[in-house]
């Protein structure tokens, strides 16, 4: 599904990113965990394509494509989804006449005609009663005047609809209750399959007791310092992050 | 050199004052001797102040001087009495139910039938035929809320202005129907065109007007408009100015609005074409209680230009004035935003917010905004805002990651920023059509065959449809 091989990265001449390398096969939930600052939402808008960044070495591929030519809108039609950890108001704009447009635009790409009316329509519904979103979201503007948490359910949606093959999900828990958090995470778990693949970004372990994940990665100054099974997000729960300072 | 510039010898201001001096009789052949005053006065004011220029202060930013360089008509003939404006103009805005009122080159167009009374007392026609079947009703109202004195265009307009168009609502008479006023330049020649137009909404009355300017010509024009609106006390009005003409024109739509105690106005002024354009919305609320919401949506491109000049004149207590303006500019387009709110002393307890946000797509494109206070009352609630910005890249990389493409991410969020003011239009039909309008506008697809602006189909041109097309916004 997604293979980065030594990845490095600089912003305005800082290196981030010295030398990532993973692996993500379909079916897998992968856990990227990490203090504050060690460049893990760099990695996710490095993967998402976002511009800003200097890819100085490495490389990543995506369903077996190098995908660093590709600008963020043909990733995504590739099958890319991020949950943003801070999602964007668009005022005016209804999320039903923004996801359609992005379906559309998907479907474009890949030469098909555009989604019918009713199919769509079907899906949303389906898709609202997944997250427990209530009827009237779909026709507010996107994101406007949302709390944190309904951001953060409305990410989930537009994953539940664009159906990614991989999606990064960045700190999506940040900023929820734990009733918002039990929905998230049940909207995830559901919307597995054994053909696709999701990365949680995460700075607690709190998340990973609902999304349970198949690889944990502890991120570190830029490289990944530690991968394991779920038990190593208990035990850096257990030891803090600062065992992991003291071990690499 | 471009067609039709004279660059030397022609002035334009002599030219005029001449046709004035020797058509004096024709262009005020139906004035009351209050108008023929006025007209007098008005033509002093325009021998003495001129075209407006560049150092006075409030045409500091906007250059008319290309535009007084062409060599214009200035009286057109009125037109023949067997004309068919359905030929000319028909308006197709689906379920917009309007009673079309049509202008053709000033003139108010259904030459057969100047005035017509309807059953709950509306009277609708030529303001010159006003003049005459209507004089206590003109002299009470015309050239009272015009300030001649502030601007020579304004002068010129009421020194030399034959007709327009008229309305008069009745106390306590709520019209149903949208009065839609079309004004349509068709001039085989370059036009310079004074229309002038009086509105008097009686007490308790409401009303809804829209006011459309469309061109069939794509010779040069110059409309140098003036409308006059009494709203009388605890009247309402719910106005909308479309503008949407090609680049040869310069379009100076001067509104002055006066307000009795209790009234509310609701001004929207939307400009999507137009090689220059002026409005000058100048409400006067001279009695407590009164509201005003002043609003304004501008999309330029090319080397377009528009100036947005805003005068509340705060007379009276415990009044509302709301202005809010949003422009999106491209290319070498221009901008000016003017809000002046004067509250005088005796005006306590005014509120008055004004906001203006701009966007600049191309670092060609300008916008220069100020806004100006003048407040002598100690008891005020006033605000200003201005920004002026880019969109937005943290949003349009959000959009873009959903597998929007990069410049239909910049329309949604053009759009997204727009869509603030047309939500502001009550009349649902009209706030559909300008939707669908600005997505095309903003999608470029707003063709030569629409640039009439509430899309007419002349007998030349296919009907266009408009039904949205969810794939691209």
């Amino acid at each position: 599904m997604l293979s980065i091989r030594n990845l490095h990265v600089s912003i305005k001449g800082k290196e981030i990113l010295k030398g990532i390398n993973l692996e993500v096969n379909p079916g897998e939930v992968h856990a990227i965990m990490g203090p504050n600052g060690t460049g893990k939402s760099t990695l996710a808008y490095v993967i998402s394509g976002r511009d800003g960044y200097d890819v100085t070495e490495g490389e990543i591929i995506f369903k077996g494509r190098n995908i660093l030519d590709l600008s963020a809108e043909e990733r995504a039609c590739e099958g890319l989804f991020l949950g943003f950890q801070y999602p964007v108001e668009i005022p005016g704009v209804s999320i039903t006449n923004f996801l359609r447009t992005a379906i559309n635009e998907q479907r474009k790409y890949k030469g098909l005609d555009p989604v019918p009316a009713p199919e769509f329509l079907a899906k949303m519904e389906e898709k609202k009663q997944l997250l427990e979103l209530q009827d009237k979201l779909a026709s507010r503007s996107v994101n406007e005047g949302f709390s944190g948490g309904e951001k953060k359910k409305n990410e989930i949606f537009q994953m539940a609809m664009l159906e990614p093959s991989l999606a990064i999900l960045d700190e999506t828990d940040s900023g929820l209750d734990i009733d918002a958090l039990r929905i998230v995470a049940t909207g995830v778990n559901k919307l597995r399959r054994p053909d696709n693949s999701t990365v949680v970004i995460t700075h607690y372990q709190r998340l990973l007791e609902y999304i349970v994940p198949d690889v944990v990665h502890v991120l570190f100054d830029g490289r990944i310092v530690k991968s394991g099974g779920k038990e190593l997000a208990l035990l850096l729960e257990e030891k803090g992050y600062e065992w992991i300072r003291s071990e690499s | 050199m471009e067609a039709g510039i004279v660059a030397t010898t022609y002035n334009l201001k002599e030219y005029l004052q001449g046709v004035i001096i020797a058509r004096k009789h024709e262009i005020g052949l139906n004035d009351t001797p209050v108008v023929a005053q006025k007209r007098a006065d008005a033509f002093e004011l325009f021998c003495r102040m001129g075209f407006p220029h560049a150092a006075l202060e409030k045409w500091r930013g906007t250059d008319l001087s290309r535009a007084l360089n062409y060599e214009y008509q200035a009286l057109p003939e009125q037109p023949s009495a067997d004309i068919d404006i359905e030929k000319i103009f028909k308006c197709d805005v689906p379920h917009f139910e309007t009673l079309l009122v049509s202008q053709l080159n000033g003139w108010y167009a259904d030459r057969n039938n100047l005035l017509q009374v309807y059953p709950n007392g509306m009277i609708i026609g030529s303001l010159a035929a006003a003049f005459r079947k209507y004089p206590e009703l003109v002299n009470a109202h015309y050239g009272k809320y015009a300030d001649d004195k502030a601007d020579g265009l304004t002068a010129l307009n009421t020194a030399m202005s034959q007709d327009g168009i008229f309305i008069y609502i009745p106390d306590n008479v709520t019209v149903e129907q949208n009065i839609q006023t079309v004004n349509i330049t068709d001039f085989k020649q370059n036009l310079f065109l004074n229309t002038r137009n009086l509105v008097i909404l009686g007490e308790n009355s409401h009303l809804r007007l829209v006011q459309c300017d469309d061109s069939i010509n794509h010779d040069v024009t110059f409309i140098n408009s003036v409308t006059e609106v009494k709203i009388g006390r605890n009247a309402t009005l719910d106005h909308y100015k479309m503008q949407n003409k090609d680049d040869h024109t310069t379009l100076i739509n001067s509104m002055f609005f006066h307000q009795d105690e209790g009234s509310s106005l609701s001004t929207n002024a939307i400009s999507l074409n137009g090689g220059l354009i002026r409005n000058l919305s100048h409400v006067t609320m001279s009695g407590s209680h009164s509201n005003a919401e002043v609003y304004g949506l501008y999309l330029m491109d090319r080397y377009q230009h528009v100036d947005n000049q805003v005068f509340i004149n705060h007379a009276a207590p415990e009044c509302e004035s709301r202005e809010l303006f949003k422009g999106v500019l491209d290319d070498h387009a221009s901008g000016v935003f003017n809000g002046h709110i004067k509250v005088h002393r005796d005006a306590q307890k005014t509120n008055a917010f004004q906001t203006n946000k701009n966007i600049l797509l191309s670092d060609k494109a300008t916008i220069d905004t100020k806004p100006f206070l003048e407040i002598y009352a100690d008891d005020v609630k006033c605000s200003h805002g201005a920004t002026i910005g880019q969109l937005d890249p943290e949003a349009l990389f959000y959009i873009r990651s959903r597998g929007i493409s990069e410049a239909n991410a910049k329309i949604l969020l053009m759009y997204a920023f727009a869509a603030d003011v047309i939500n502001k239009i009550s009349i649902p039909e009209l706030r559909q059509r300008m939707d669908d309008m600005v997505k095309k506008r903003l999608r470029g697809e707003l063709s030569q065959c629409e640039q009439c602006v509430l899309n007419c189909s002349t007998h030349e041109h296919q009907k266009v449809d408009f039904k949205i097309d969810l794939s691209k916004i």
